[in-house]
């Protein structure tokens, strides 16, 4: 766990860059510091690992105040990633990853198996451990900058926009192959952007700053989008909220249909009888594939008639993707499917309004309503 | 003429003996080896710690102001000074290391300064955020990243100290410049010319050699990172040619 306490930072000039700043990063979570260019985002990660010293106050890991240890050492012991990566250009890749288990005292070669063991974990296999970074993408190199912060294992990871340098599809997939990798590891991490979407999608936990230093609000994704504080996160926030929301809602219960199915190669005249009505779902080995109108077909059903518009939600999964499923069918009826992607059958989009009328929002902290609430009133 | 200094430069006779072109190369070559090393031994450690640490820039002006002074004239007060205090060979060897030494500085200096100073600002942050020491950040980051421009500064000091080597002669110590010298007064200008051919030649070799070092030393890294640069630049030209 890291704690912020009553944490100040005023730059040489007279900034003030974070001003009385407590929270608590909890252990084997994402926390998410996001905020505005220039609200103090990026002055209160590098108080953590010392790269920049606290004006007033204290930070803590797992009680133990920073200030009470040596600045390498402490590094050492921590994960650092940065924006573009900084990779050292004079070292090929599987050395820059071992750069602190030799800083730690490995022997060079366990090092550089440790190294290429870590670029696996982060899909980069074989050859690239022996490339120069100068011959890698961006997203590459973003991924063997997350390496050379996972190589001595560390339990605690600082980023920085590590993702924001790539393009958007790029960024996506890091993204969840991060989120599958914390999934694996547990770390204790500290995450700056200035994405709001990003900081939905990754945190357990949000902090939202305001420029001049100050935290506007901590909560978790879902409470964030149900109850922002003020106007300022509301803003921040942004747009569609209450149908962001639905992502973190998980999907109850929702009365399924049954749906008939037939499979690829199924001539017309046998569609046509399978059909209830204009709209015919395909399955192959009960993993839904697609929609036909059989009316429509004039030869065997292959791959190239599906209509592919329908997006498809597991049962497990959020209620956004189940109403996305729903909205998105061309006959109207979602389909939904187990965690294997086998049909388990098709709602409709009234029968997950209805569900989603049925779950609770997030319930209002007291303190928020408070009229001086702990994080937010009194500077507004 | 060039058939003449040709012929001067083959004939057996002028490479041998204790003037001959053999010794006035060795004698070149040692006040420039000499001279380079000891500005080297002095610039980088300075330059580098300049970079490093970014403070005492100023010294980089200083000693880029040197570079205006006529090594002729520096050379004439500085035998000078010594003339009166040193016995022997020395009173007119130590005046010429001294005045290209500081030749040789400037660039060396400039050399490892900008090369630790223009290190990219990531690389640097990273590695300290990684738990790396002042000095480890230099030997391990800042001085390989430098390596490039360290070898830029160390070519272009060579071939200034081997040219102006020559100046040493008038001062009666050996070394090439005799030819020039010597040539001058006995109007002998195959000689002269002659002499000018063998200083342009040894600097030739002496970068060569420095050339090939540096495909050595450097990091390949950073080798494929100008060369990508290189090419870039150069693709982005060629398509911007057709429609501008
Ligand atoms: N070294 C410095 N000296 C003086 N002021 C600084 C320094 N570094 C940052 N600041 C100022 O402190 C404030 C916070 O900067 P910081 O870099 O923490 O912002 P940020 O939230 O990370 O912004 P961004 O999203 O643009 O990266 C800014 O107003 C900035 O100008
Ligand atoms: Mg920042």
């Amino acid at each position: 766990m890291i704690r912020f306490e009553q944490v100040v930072k005023i730059y040489a000039g007279g900034q003030t860059a974070v001003d009385d700043l407590t929270f608590e990063a909890p252990t084997g979570q994402i926390t998410v510091l996001v905020g505005p260019s220039g609200c103090g985002k990026t002055t209160s990660l590098r108080m953590i690992n010392r790269m920049i010293e606290p004006t007033s106050g204290h930070i803590s890991i797992d009680d133990e105040d920073v200030q009470s240890v040596n600045a390498a050492r402490l590094r050492r012991g921590i994960g650092y990633v940065i924006q573009n990566a900084g990779l050292f250009p004079n070292k090929r890749v599987v050395d820059n990853v071992a750069t602190v288990p030799i800083l730690l005292g490995a022997p060079r070669s366990q090092a550089r198996t440790r190294a290429r063991e870590v670029l696996e974990l982060v899909g980069l296999p074989g050859d690239f451990a022996d490339r120069w970074p100068s011959q890698l993408s961006g997203g590459q190199q973003q991924r063997v900058g997350v390496a050379r912060a996972l190589a001595a294992d560390p339990p605690v990871m600082l980023m920085d926009e590590p993702f924001s340098a790539v393009d958007p599809v790029v960024r996506e997939q890091l993204q969840d192959e991060f989120l599958r990798l914390q999934r694996e590891l547990g770390k204790t991490i500290v995450f700056v952007t200035h994405d709001i979407d990003e900081a939905l999608k990754l945190g357990d936990q949000i902090a939202v700053m305001r420029v001049g230093g100050k935290l506007a609000q901590l909560a978790d994704p879902a409470y964030l989008l149900a109850h922002p504080i003020d106007d300022f996160v509301a803003g921040f926030v942004g747009r569609d909220r209450g149908y962001r929301a639905l992502t973190f809602a998980q999907t109850p219960a929702l009365p399924l249909a049954a749906e008939p199915t037939v499979p690829l190669g199924t001539t017309p005249q046998e569609a046509r009888a399978a059909t209830r009505d204009g709209w015919l779902l395909v399955a192959d080995h009960g993993r839904p594939v697609g929609w036909v109108e059989p009316e429509h077909i004039t030869a065997a059903i292959e791959p190239a008639m599906l209509h592919r518009g329908g997006t498809v939600a597991r049962a497990t999964g959020p209620l956004r993707a189940a109403l996305d499923a729903a909205l998105s069918s061309p006959s109207r009826r979602g389909v939904i499917t187990d965690d294997d992607g086998i049909l388990l059958g098709t709602v409709r989009a009234h029968q997950v309004l209805e569900a989603i009328e049925a779950t609770d929002r997030p319930e209002v902290d007291e303190a928020d309503i408070a009229p001086a609430g702990p994080t937010s009133r009194a500077d507004r | 003429m060039i058939a003449q200094v040709w012929r001067w430069l083959v004939d057996g006779a002028h490479w041998q003996g204790g003037t001959g072109i053999a010794q006035r190369l060795l004698e070149h070559l040692e006040y420039s080896g000499m001279s380079v090393l000891i500005a080297a031994i002095i610039a980088l450690p300075i330059g580098a710690f300049i970079g490093h640490a970014g403070r005492a820039k100023w010294i980089i002006a200083v000693a880029n102001a040197f570079r205006a002074i006529p090594s002729l004239g520096l050379l004439f007060v500085v035998a000078m000074w010594f003339v009166s205090r040193l016995q022997g060979d020395a009173a007119y060897l130590v005046p010429t290391i001294i005045v290209l030494v500081i030749l040789a500085m400037p660039p060396l200096l400039a050399g490892a300064y900008s090369g630790v100073s223009e290190v990219d600002p990531a690389a640097r942050d990273a590695a300290y955020g990684m738990g790396m020491t002042h000095r480890q950040v230099l030997t391990r980051v800042e001085l390989p990243c430098a390596l490039p421009l360290i070898f830029s500064g160390l070519r272009s000091a060579a071939l200034q100290v081997i040219a102006t080597a020559t100046i040493a002669a008038s001062i009666s110590v050996g070394g090439l410049g005799r030819y020039l010298i010597d040539g001058l007064a006995n109007s002998d200008y195959t000689e002269m010319a002659g002499g000018a051919v063998l200083v342009a030649a040894l600097a030739l070799v002496v970068d060569g050699v420095l050339a090939a070092l540096q495909r050595l030393v450097v990091p390949g890294g950073l080798r494929t990172a100008r060369s990508a640069r290189r090419r870039r630049r150069a693709s982005a030209v060629t398509q911007a040619s057709p429609t501008g």
